[in-house]
């Protein structure tokens, strides 16, 4: 496959941190203990974004999503985020 | 119509005797009011949906001048004092306020803040403020999840503020309607707002007792509302301006924007 048909893309996680009460996962648990789950200590739900990069080097493209998650993704007040960055096919 | 009125203002009357401490409403013809002719923006956010309520507040009501603001305009100078009126500004996407934070009037507004102008955050403004790094802490989702309408008590902690100096020692009755009201702030700013009195609302009995039960969204200390350090930049939860006329079921609401005005 040629070079230029793949592309580089960041996978990020944004979590809310340790301690912040998230009650969106603690009604899915709800939801799957219902449902006869069992052994689950606790959920935490979170958010997946993807961002497609377009001609980025593999550095730009690390420094892009750090930037993005600084400045607009993740709250840093109550959120996490960490990221990876991955080759994509180019549709 | 008057006895219409009449009859509404008797019910009203025998209403407020829920609240422990009854707020003192001044008429707009009380000298406080007078002569006095405060310029407000409402900024106006794509799916913001109360800044109406807040213009006809303003205008009808408390008798000021007032002008919506839409939120591409890069300017705020004109003004004496900003609100940023509630609803869900960009859909409430990614986080509430997350986007609205940046939109083009919002630097305007840091700046107009940071030289001490008068701004006023409430509910998605609130959370906007607090986005915006203008207020500290954040807004998360209700600890019980759901989405909460349903009127509070909120009890003055602060009364010599520009925001509350007409109620002091009181219990104010006022609506509230969020899904992401639950404040959060770690606990060395819990500290500093403790310790410097800014923390200006919290929710109440109407005896004014501060319970878990009291509390719609599990905010933390019960906290309503905040001030920022330098006491010119509040936000709350809850609509003081759906709060401003008897016919609301309360008129409570009206003493915040008095005490604004009264500041001036």
């Amino acid at each position: 496959m040629a070079n230029h048909q793949r592309e580089l893309k960041a996978k990020i996680h944004i979590t809310l941190k340790n301690g912040i009460l998230d009650p969106q996962g603690k009604t899915i648990q709800h939801g799957l203990e219902m449902l006869g789950f069992t052994g689950i200590r606790e959920i935490r739900a979170g958010k997946l974004i993807e961002i497609f990069f377009d001609g980025l080097s593999r550095e730009q493209a690390q420094q892009a999503a750090e930037n993005a998650c600084k400045k607009l993704l993740a709250n840093p007040v109550i959120e996490n985020y960490d990221f990876e960055i991955i080759k994509v096919n180019k549709e | 119509m008057e006895q219409w009125i009449a009859g509404v203002m008797d019910f009203w009357t025998a209403e407020q005797g829920e609240s422990s401490k009854t707020p003192t409403i001044h008429q707009p013809n009380d000298p406080i009011l007078q002569n006095l002719d405060m310029r407000f923006g409402v900024i106006v956010f794509p799916g913001s949906n109360c800044e109406h309520d807040c213009y006809y507040t303003l205008k009808y009501v408390v008798h000021q001048q007032v002008r919506f603001v839409w939120h591409k305009e890069r300017e705020v100078s004109e003004f004496d004092a900003i609100i940023l009126p509630g609803g869900f500004s960009y859909g409430d996407y990614l986080r509430t306020g997350a986007i609205a934070r940046f939109s083009p009037v919002m630097e305007a507004v840091i700046k107009f803040a940071r030289r001490g102008g008068v701004v006023v955050g409430i509910c998605n403004g609130f959370q906007i403020l607090c986005e915006a790094g203008l207020l500290p802490g954040a807004l998360g989702r209700n600890a019980g999840v759901r989405f909460v309408a349903k009127s509070v008590y909120l009890k003055v902690e602060n009364a010599n503020t520009l925001f509350t100096k007409s109620c002091a020692d009181q219990v104010l009755k006022m609506p509230l309607a969020h899904g992401d009201g639950n404040y959060y702030a770690d606990a060395g700013t819990l500290q500093q707002l403790r310790e410097q009195n800014r923390i200006l609302f919290r929710y109440c009995t109407n005896a004014g007792e501060i319970t878990s039960a009291a509390n719609p969204n599990g905010a933390v200390d019960n906290i309503a509302g905040i001030m920022n350090e330098t006491g010119n930049v509040m936000g709350l939860m809850p609509h003081p301006e759906r709060a401003c006329e008897a016919v609301l079921a309360s008129n409570h609401g009206l003493q915040i924007f008095q005490s604004i005005v009264a500041s001036a």
